[in-house]
């Protein structure tokens, strides 16, 4: 056991400690710095972003919606009112340009909670697993869009977790903790990733936005990669990587999944510096592509 | 080492796993039914359960009032995106979100009117900060707005039914005498005293709760409810008479006979809140009408006083 290694120690050693948590720091900084701009307006002379990440006001002028909260309004009411319609758009536009679930790992609150709780399923090497299908997030997407039209409420969010989260931080809650709680006890006890990864139709709805993204995660130089299975481990969506890490020479090396939430922790726990982050529309190198096609996963 | 390739091995097998998974499901038409199956009563289930609470949180709590711009439940909670917008904006602190365990809707905004009462701005900036119109932008002058109800709950508590003269609640009004006004009785104890009722008109009263929250027993006797609880409603079929008369010009069954009453002569009755008239107003009291002039008149204290 004395050559047990923690997982992403190998990274450290060959890449220095910066380098090994380069995208998660970049990340954390991202969520923090948010959360901050949120809060410092809450003060009525500062006026940066004020309101919440449902809906918020930039700098008095240009309007943000959430288009997920925000569609189940418009299936409730029936009805659209212009300003959220243009807030939404812009939302709905910059994801998806740089990928729908960079909501997910830069923006959420909620994935600083299952990350911490990750982190201390691999610290406890807890192996519990209760199986949940990742498929339940679409049935729970589908069910949040569908009940508003039936029934003229906005059902999903008198639960919402992670709407629940991010406005109680901005404005105050004496009972968010205890869904954070229990989400935290969710991922790190019950089943790994559960909530991000298998059951939050909030990233189901931002990963139908993820499809056309041209910032994508890229495993250009797969051929140094030495199956070490790092990224594996690390990955919150582990399913994503083979298509473009283990594909034949013909295969593109570009992360297509829609699944992917462009966090580049793979690219901070290889220690052979395989991934990187970069576009859609990389090339495979002209020494392979004689009959190039890009595939999408 | 041991251990790191332990994981290793288990991520390969799970990749296998998810292969064979794959394989297993497009071979199997049983396993599929079974999925099926049970993704639709797993919908089930989840629908009901939450349909339920969804009604459930139409129901508003009495103490909770709507900030403006609100007329139908359903339709706000259909429109409002919980934003915490209309909280940014409210320069008071008036407004509040619902958290959990609270009867009221989670998320969406509140006051508590005994808490911090709404100020009335004439901007109405939680209207205008609204992104989806939950709180309505027709809305443009602060006094039509219909937060709720204020409602003289408690008789027996409420100090002007003592004979005091208290009055805050009708001096707070933003529409002082017009959506609170003073009713003066009679005020059967003393006998010889006035008590100044207040009345709340809810054709003026737009539900701020200042009266609510300057009222100054401990527990309030004036009370802002919602309108639904409030209001009353007269049956469709009822007409009042001297309405319908006022609206004919004239009456609609037998010619008006003059209405006679059988009062000691001399006296006259005004039904218009005056009760009776006595033929000389100005000898009915040997008080003058001027209060401080009454206290100055020394010999009309030194009489009562050795009364």
């Amino acid at each position: 056991m004395t050559e047990f290694k923690r997982l992403g120690q190998d990274a450290i050693q060959t890449k220095g400690w910066f380098r090994s948590y380069k995208w998660l720091l970049l990340r954390r900084f991202s969520q923090f710095t948010i959360i901050a701009l949120f809060l410092i307006s809450l003060s009525p002379d500062i006026n940066i972003i004020k309101g919440s990440m449902i809906s918020s006001v930039v700098l008095d002028s240009v309007p943000l919606s959430d288009p997920f909260v925000l569609s189940q309004s418009v299936l409730a009411s029936k009805h659209i009112e212009a300003n959220a319609l243009i807030g939404a758009a812009i939302v709905a536009l910059f994801y998806f340009t740089v990928g729908g679930r960079v909501y997910c790992s830069w923006v959420c609150p909620v994935n600083i909670i299952t990350d911490t709780a990750e982190w201390l399923r691999n610290k406890l090497s807890i192996k519990t697993a209760l199986h949940i299908s990742s498929r339940n997030r679409y049935g729970l997407l589908a069910f949040s869009l569908l009940l508003p039209l039936l029934t003229g409420t906005i059902v999903w969010e008198l639960v919402n977790p992670v709407t629940l989260l991010s406005r109680s931080i901005i404005f105050g809650s004496a009972m968010a903790w205890l869904v954070v709680s229990a989400i935290f006890l969710l991922d790190a006890l019950v089943s790994r990733r559960a909530w991000c990864g298998h059951l939050c139709p909030m990233g189901a709805f931002y990963s139908l936005l993820n499809h056309f993204s041209l910032l994508r995660v890229n495993a250009d130089k797969r051929e140094q990669c030495n199956d070490c299975m790092e990224c594996f481990t690390i990955c919150p969506e582990p399913q994503v990587i083979r298509p473009a890490l283990k594909g034949s020479t013909e295969t593109s090396t570009v992360i297509f999944s829609e699944s992917c939430t462009n966090c580049g922790r793979c690219i901070d726990i290889c220690a052979q510096d395989v991934f990187s982050m970069g576009s859609r529309f990389h090339k495979l190198p002209t020494t392979h592509n004689s009959h190039q096609k890009e595939v999408s996963s | 080492m041991v251990l790191k390739t332990i994981k290793k091995g288990e991520a390969l097998k799970t990749v296998k796993n998810t292969e064979q998974q794959s394989d297993a499901r497009q071979l199997s038409r049983r396993r599929f039914l079974e999925n099926i199956t049970r993704a639709a009563a797993g919908a089930a289930v989840l629908s009901i359960g939450m349909g339920v609470y969804s009604r459930q949180s139409l129901s508003s709590p009495v103490t909770m009032l709507r900030p403006p711009g609100v007329s139908d439940e359903k339709d706000f909670q259909s429109r409002c995106i919980r934003c915490g917008l209309c909280v940014r904006d409210c320069p008071y602190d008036t407004l509040k979100l619902a958290d959990l365990g609270q009867p009221l809707a989670l998320g969406t905004p509140y006051f508590e009117a005994r808490d911090v009462p709404c100020e009335m701005c004439d901007d109405i900036p939680c209207v205008a900060a609204c992104p989806t119109g939950a709180l309505d932008k027709k809305l443009d002058n602060i006094d039509d707005a219909r937060m709720g109800l204020a409602v003289l709950l408690d008789h027996e508590t409420c100090i002007a039914f003592q004979g005091l003269r208290c009055e805050v609640c009708f001096n707070v009004c933003p529409l002082r005498n017009e959506a609170i006004t003073l009713n003066r009785t009679h005020n059967a104890r003393t006998g010889k005293h006035a008590l100044f009722l207040p009345v709340v008109h809810s054709d003026k009263c737009t539900g701020c709760g200042k009266c609510e929250h300057a009222c100054i027993l401990d527990e309030a006797a004036i009370k802002v409810l919602p309108l639904a609880l409030a209001k009353g409603q007269l049956g469709k079929h009822y007409r009042l008479g001297w309405k319908e008369k006022q609206k004919a010009g004239g009456s609609l069954v037998t010619p008006d006979l003059e209405h006679h009453y059988n009062l000691p002569e001399g006296v006259k009755y005004d039904y218009d809140n005056r009760g009776l008239i006595e033929p000389d107003e100005k000898k009915a009291s040997p008080f003058s009408r001027n209060p401080l002039q009454q206290l100055n008149n020394s010999k009309l204290l030194k009489e009562s006083s050795s009364d």
